[in-house]
This record gives C-alpha cells, sequence and structure tokens, in this order.
C-alpha cells in the first residue's frame, strides 16, 4: 500500500471475467503518519482505508469487466461491516464479485481477509464514466499495469 | 402494466423511504417524488435484479438531454412500467 498516495492495491492475483470477480493483495505499511494519530500508540488502519480497498478492489474488477472503456467512481456503500481490527504489516487479501452491471453503474460485494480471517465486508456501488481524457486513462493503464493488471483486457480500438 | 407499476412503486417505497400511497401512476420519479440519481442508481439495480433486465438508463437520459425525448416519457411511472414491460418482452423474444 501506498496510503498518503491513496494506492491501496499492491498486485492483483486474480481477475476472473467469466466469473466476475477479483482477488488482490493488499499490505498495510509498518509505517505511516496516519499511525500517529490513528491512534497514538495504538495504531490501526482506518476503517475508512479499508472501505477504500474494497473499492479500489471492486474499481479494478469493474474496469476489467468493461473492458478499460470507463472509470468507476464510488457512490454508495451498504451493510458495510468491519469485524476485527487492522493493524501495521498486516497482510491483507481483498475480493471483490461483480453483483451487478447496469446502465452506467455496477454494483460489487467486497470482503477482506488476513489469514482466511473475515475483517470486513460490504455492497459497493460505482457510477460508471467515460474517462475525463486520454492522458487520464493513459495514467491508469500504468497504474494498472504496475499492480499486474492484465492489459490484454486494456486494449481498445 | 399495473402489477409491473405495483413492484416499481414498491421497489420505490422501499428503496427512497416514500409512503406508498403518495406514488401513483401519474407520479414523475425526480419531480414529484424527488427521487435523486443517487437513489435512482438503487431503484435501477432493483428493478434491473427483479425484472431480469437491464434499463438502458445513459440512452434515455442522453435522449432527454439532447431533446429527442421528454423526461416524462421515462421517469413518469406508467411509461417507466411500459418500458420495463418492453425490455422484459424483448429479453423474452
Amino acid at each position: 500500500m501506498q496510503i498518503e498516495c491513496f494506492r491501496l492495491i499492491d498486485r492483483i492475483i486474480a481477475l476472473d471475467l467469466a466469473a466476475k470477480t477479483i482477488r488482490v493483495e493488499a499490505n498495510v505499511p509498518t509505517e505511516s503518519t496516519i499511525f500517529e494519530g490513528h491512534f497514538p500508540g495504538h495504531p490501526l488502519m482506518p476503517g475508512v482505508l479499508l472501505l477504500e480497498t474494497m473499492a479500489q478492489a471492486s474499481g479494478w474488477l469493474v474496469i476489467g469487466a468493461t473492458k478499460f472503456t470507463c472509470m468507476p467512481f464510488f457512490a454508495a456503500v451498504k451493510e458495510g461491516k468491519f469485524r476485527s481490527f487492522v493493524t501495521p504489516g498486516m497482510a491483507l487479501i481483498a475480493n471483490a464479485a461483480l453483483e451487478h452491471e447496469g446502465s452506467g453503474f455496477a454494483v460489487t460485494r467486497a470482503e477482506i481477509h488476513c489469514d482466511d480471517k473475515l475483517i470486513c465486508d460490504a455492497t459497493l456501488t460505482f457510477r460508471l464514466v467515460p474517462f475525463p481524457s486520454p492522458d487520464f486513462r493513459d495514467s491508469m493503464e500504468k497504474f494498472a499495469s504496475s499492480i499486474a493488471f492484465p492489459m490484454e483486457l486494456a486494449r481498445h480500438d | 402494466m399495473p402489477e409491473t407499476f405495483e413492484t416499481v412503486a414498491n421497489i420505490i417505497s422501499e428503496t427512497c423511504d416514500i409512503a406508498r400511497d403518495k406514488i401513483k401512476p401519474e407520479s414523475h420519479a425526480i419531480n414529484d417524488l424527488g427521487i435523486d440519481s443517487l437513489d435512482f442508481l438503487d431503484i435501477a439495480f432493483a428493478i434491473d435484479k427483479t425484472f431480469g433486465i437491464k434499463m438502458p438508463l445513459e440512452q434515455w437520459t442522453q435522449e432527454v438531454n439532447e431533446g429527442r425525448a421528454t423526461s416524462e416519457q421515462y421517469f413518469v411511472l406508467q411509461n417507466l412500467s411500459s418500458r420495463i414491460d418492453e425490455l422484459v418482452a424483448a429479453k423474452k423474444a
């Protein structure tokens, strides 16, 4: 994770478009300024960042499912539950499944595990919007490549 | 269509916490019921799942924005129910 620049996914382990699922690695850093305040002497990964981790995993799934034609923007969360504390250095696995791809929106079900223990889960909704600019898309493709996104899915006419 | 309207009205009532008796066939989802675009995504999700369709919201919105259709054609509930019936029929065909 690069928490300070909000890049929370380290690597895409598997992206299965037939099953409409994704599995990613998200390793919590051992040190971060965030832990100085959350909380002093008792560092915990903030729940909002766990939620964002599930959103980013879901986002890469949606980008894959839509063949890199649009950008998913986080729009709503339902049934979000934080079941266990996450501390610095923990190796997280986030899974997401595409529950529905509608017209201009998508709904996913996501969860995070650590050592097979369920950490949190939620149902997430995204608005799907055309990439605002070619440069934006290029930057997303570069980042996708850096986290082992299967780039053959990014090819477009 | 009456059955479709009933289903849609119930979805709207549950999703947006609007009293069921305020939701009429002639109600405009946005102008009369005050449903915003985010809540409408929830409604669209429930309608898509319930009827096994994919409502072409992007196409409808584009048609309205370009003046090729009125919002009443798609967002007055009796008209929305008719569109849903058409989509269900097209899927079965």
